[in-house]
């Protein structure tokens, strides 16, 4: 075997502190070595072109690049070994740069582990295999989790371009966050107006399966080939007959319902439909309140019903979709804000949060638009904003900006002053943050033409007192740290801008999905810059906030980035599958099934092989994890390119003494 | 106008040192100002609190040990409890008390008497001991009858006692403030 080993200068950040001419020398003496050079950037075009030059030069059979991390050019180098005829596994990485030279200032040190990593490369490259990928089939449709605007988008781009999509929604209606607002930020235009023509698309689309009021149960398979169970909640409403008329909402006797999708400022019925837009318009039971389903006894909803629609015998139901791609756009939740104790914990009934505040500005919301204090209805004539509640504090364990509070602050601010213009608003904040198109101009307008008080600082406390009329103030006790004083706003009412979370049950999801999710819930990208709609699980994608807080343009473009990523998996007629997978040694194999029953993707199965019995692995379900190997008490089976001749040589090569 | 050359005055072994002493990390801080929004003695200070920790990190040692509010500080923690970033204060405010004293720009004569009245009962009883505090401010400071208008309410609640109360394990409380003086000898 001919090895030509190549170590990268990667600019200074190799050369700085690792003598990469040293340990090309050293490497021409490592076995099978015939040619080593250091360059100033391998992965360079003349970089590349040194290397497929070298291998037809001196008839190379593998090549080692001692640089950064296989991560970001494992897959450059491949396809340049693969240029001068080479197979694409007939090549090692050697990581000299984060292991080696960015962690350590000692250059002598440094030189001699470069080396030695270089030896390790080495030393597996001689028992390399070529490897050949396998082809199958794809299924051309997609799973979307969650309803809100960027499922939504995501939805119907792919659903334009021919893919089928499964949208699965957790409420009973699609819309998510955005349908809860009155209006948006920066033009200050009608939030349903623009969402609720995207709905009804989504529910008009014929390449559109739409599950609401539904979980995923379970996802299995990979790449190409997921298996998805569906749970469809029991609505107790059969919604092939339920014509979303409503009677049976206005009917039903039970009236203390706390309404979530008016974020629990007023109540609804036990049988509801959450908005006049929502889709789809149907009713759905509360079963925590119906009382047929409770005690038994009532009814009202079946005598009422003209089309028959009413089950209170249903139960769930699970379905089965096969899909080839899935896009996660599960959104997010609230920061748990009844914690703060200093702002009432959620006692005091005129201190709520912006998306209250927002249903309460809706025009079909529970107050038909008119502001009034939740505790009085009467109208709020000092209204103070707290933004960052929740948001960029290390005490409640949530030390980042969740993004878009500074402009919702805003427009809610605007948004006050032209329904109630004799109303002064307040905004307690710390920094602005309005790096958009048209974004700090909207702030600006709230201060400079509807003569918001913007002050800079955070808030210590709210004190509620009794006013000499009998109602209830609340004293706001702040500082303004820009004039280095303490101040006070007797107020009518506080909204707290409230931080965001990954949704409640995001990590749950993570776990079916087999991806990473971090401390607040939000779904780790495969790469923070360049890959921020992948994961590194293959063919699921990101979009909305479940990724990372963001507003509603950034959302609509993160959900058509997950769509086209889809549409360039299924543009290629059939997949290619990684080769790196199991293989069993029939010669040893002694069929006792324990790497059936460990794999994690149901990728091996047991066959007759001449009379006897064998594992035999389906190399294109096979995503070489290598449980399998680790299981088989016989050895049987290994993971090609992986294999513990290959692991053992990687070994002595660096215990040689 | 008074202009601060920062690459003159900052200190920052200064900022440094009372990292150390107090166990904060000063860096953490970003000037939200909840500690002074909720600060009692916010009215009577001449140096906010979110002001004094800006001199802190800024390396500024004389705008953060010369000025009374150090003095007028409750030492009530209102503001390490309220601080989004977990800085515990109080304990940055007590460092810079004690790091004033070694300077001698104690900004408030009165109130170090006063701290060290109240010290003093505690040393002989144990615990405060008020009547103990007020004679020996008295006596220090020769100030007469400064309070003496809450003395008769005072009274009358029994928080004005003739007779010290005094603790079990006096002793043991005692024998901090000789460590203590002991330990000041020795560095």
């Amino acid at each position: 075997m001919k090895i030509g080993v190549f170590v990268c200068h990667c600019g200074s950040n190799i050369e700085a502190t690792v003598d990469t001419a040293a340990v090309a020398k050293i490497a021409e003496n490592y076995p099978d070595v015939v040619f080593a050079e250091d360059s100033m950037y391998t992965c360079s075009e003349p970089g590349q072109e040194n290397i497929v030059q070298a291998i037809k030069k001196h008839g190379l059979d593998g090549v080692v690049v001692a640089s950064c991390s296989p991560r970001m050019h494992e897959p450059t180098f491949r396809r340049t070994v693969e240029r001068a005829g080479l197979n694409r596994y007939m090549f090692e990485m050697a990581n000299i740069r984060e292991h080696v030279s960015w962690i350590g200032r000692d250059r002598e040190a440094n030189t001699n582990k470069a080396a030695e990593l270089v030896r390790l490369a080495v030393e597996k490259l001689r028992r390399n295999a070529p490897l050949y990928a396998k082809q199958f089939d794809v299924t051309k449709r997609v799973l979307v989790i969650g309803g809100g605007v960027a499922g939504i988008q995501a939805a119907l781009d792919a659903a334009d371009s021919g893919i089928g999509v499964v949208m699965v929604e957790r409420e009973s209606t699609i819309g998510g966050k955005m349908a809860k607002l009155d209006k948006t930020f920066p033009t200050v235009d009608c939030s349903s107006c623009v969402l609720a023509p995207k709905m009804v698309d989504v529910a008009q689309n014929p390449n559109i399966t739409l599950y609401a009021h539904s979980e995923v149960e379970s996802i299995s398979g990979f790449v190409g080939n997921f298996t998805v169970k569906i749970r469809k909640r029991a609505t107790y409403v059969d919604w092939s007959k339920c014509t979303g008329c409503g009677i049976c909402t206005e009917k039903c006797p039970e009236k203390n319902v706390p309404d979530t999708f008016n974020e629990g400022i007023s109540k609804c019925r036990a049988i509801n439909i959450p908005f006049p837009q929502a889709i789809p318009k149907k009713a759905t039971i509360n079963p925590d309140y119906c009382r047929k389903l409770k005690d038994g006894k009532c009814g009202v909803c079946s005598k009422v019903c003209t089309v028959g629609a009413i089950k209170y015998d249903m139960v769930d139901e699970i379905v089965e979709e096969k899909v080839g791609a899935i896009i996660a756009a599960t959104g997010f939740d609230l920061v748990d804000w009844k914690t703060i104790t200093e702002f009432g914990g959620g006692t005091y009934p005129d201190v709520i949060t912006s998306l209250q505040y927002e249903r309460m500005m809706s025009a079909s919301g529970p107050t038909a638009g008119h502001i009034h204090r939740p505790s009085d209805h009467k109208e709020p004539k000092n209204i103070v904003f707290i933004q960052c509640v929740g948001s960029r504090d290390c005490s409640m364990g949530r030390p980042y900006c969740s993004g878009f509070c500074c402009m919702y602050t805003a427009k809610q601010a605007i948004m006050t002053k032209d329904h109630l213009p004799d109303t002064d608003a307040y905004v307690f904040y710390m920094d602005v943050r309005a790096p958009g198109k048209m974004y700090d101009e909207f702030t600006r307008r709230a201060q400079e033409e509807y003569g918001v008080q913007y002050i800079r600082g955070r808030v210590s406390a709210i004190q509620p007192y009794t006013r000499e009329d009998g109602s209830v103030g609340y004293i706001v006790r702040g500082a303004d740290t820009l004039l280095g004083e303490q101040v006070e706003v007797d107020a009518d009412m506080v909204v707290l801008a409230v931080g965001v979370e990954g949704s409640k049950g995001a990590g749950n999801l993570a776990e079916k999905l087999r991806i990473s999710y971090d401390h607040y819930g939000f779904y780790m990208e495969s790469h923070v810059k360049l890959r921020p709609v992948e994961t590194n699980t293959a063919g699921v994608y990101l979009a909305g906030v479940c990724q990372g807080p963001k507003d509603i343009p950034a959302s609509v473009a993160q959900g058509s980035a997950a769509a086209a990523k889809v549409m360039a998996l299924f543009s290629k007629p059939k997949l290619e599958n990684d080769p790196q997978v199991s293989v069993v040694d029939i010669k040893r194999c002694v069929a006792c099934g324990k790497c059936i029953k460990v794999c994690p993707y149901q990728a091996i199965e047991e066959v007759e092989f001449r009379g006897q019995k064998k594992a035999h692995v389906i190399e294109t379900v096979c995503q070489g994890c290598g449980v399998c190997t680790a299981t088989c008490p016989q050895g049987a089976i290994q993971v090609s390119h992986f294999t513990d001749n290959q692991l053992l040589a990687e070994v002595n090569a660096l215990c040689q003494f | 106008m008074n202009i601060t050359r920062l690459d003159k005055a900052r200190d920052l072994n200064f900022k440094r040192q009372v990292e150390e002493e107090s166990g904060q990390n000063l860096s953490a801080c970003y000037q939200c100002g909840k500690c002074t929004a909720g600060c009692p003695s916010a009215g009577v200070y001449d140096r906010q609190v979110s002001q004094i920790m800006r001199a802190v990190q800024m390396g500024l040692k004389e705008e953060a040990l010369k000025n009374r509010s150090l003095w007028l500080c409750l030492s009530c923690s209102t503001c390490s409890a309220r601080c989004p970033n977990n800085i515990d204060v109080a304990a940055v405010m007590e460092t810079l008390r004690m790091m004033a004293r070694r300077e001698g720009w104690v900004q408030d004569r009165p109130m170090e008497t006063f701290w060290k009245a109240f010290l003093d009962t505690v040393k002989y009883t144990g615990r405060s001991y008020e009547m103990g505090v007020m004679a020996g401010f008295m006596a220090r400071t020769l100030r007469g009858w400064g309070n003496v208008e809450i003395a008769p309410t005072a009274l009358l609640k029994n928080k004005l006692p003739f007779i010290p109360s005094v603790i079990e394990g006096r002793e043991e409380v005692a024998r901090i403030f000789q460590r203590y003086a002991e330990k000041q000898k020795r560095s």
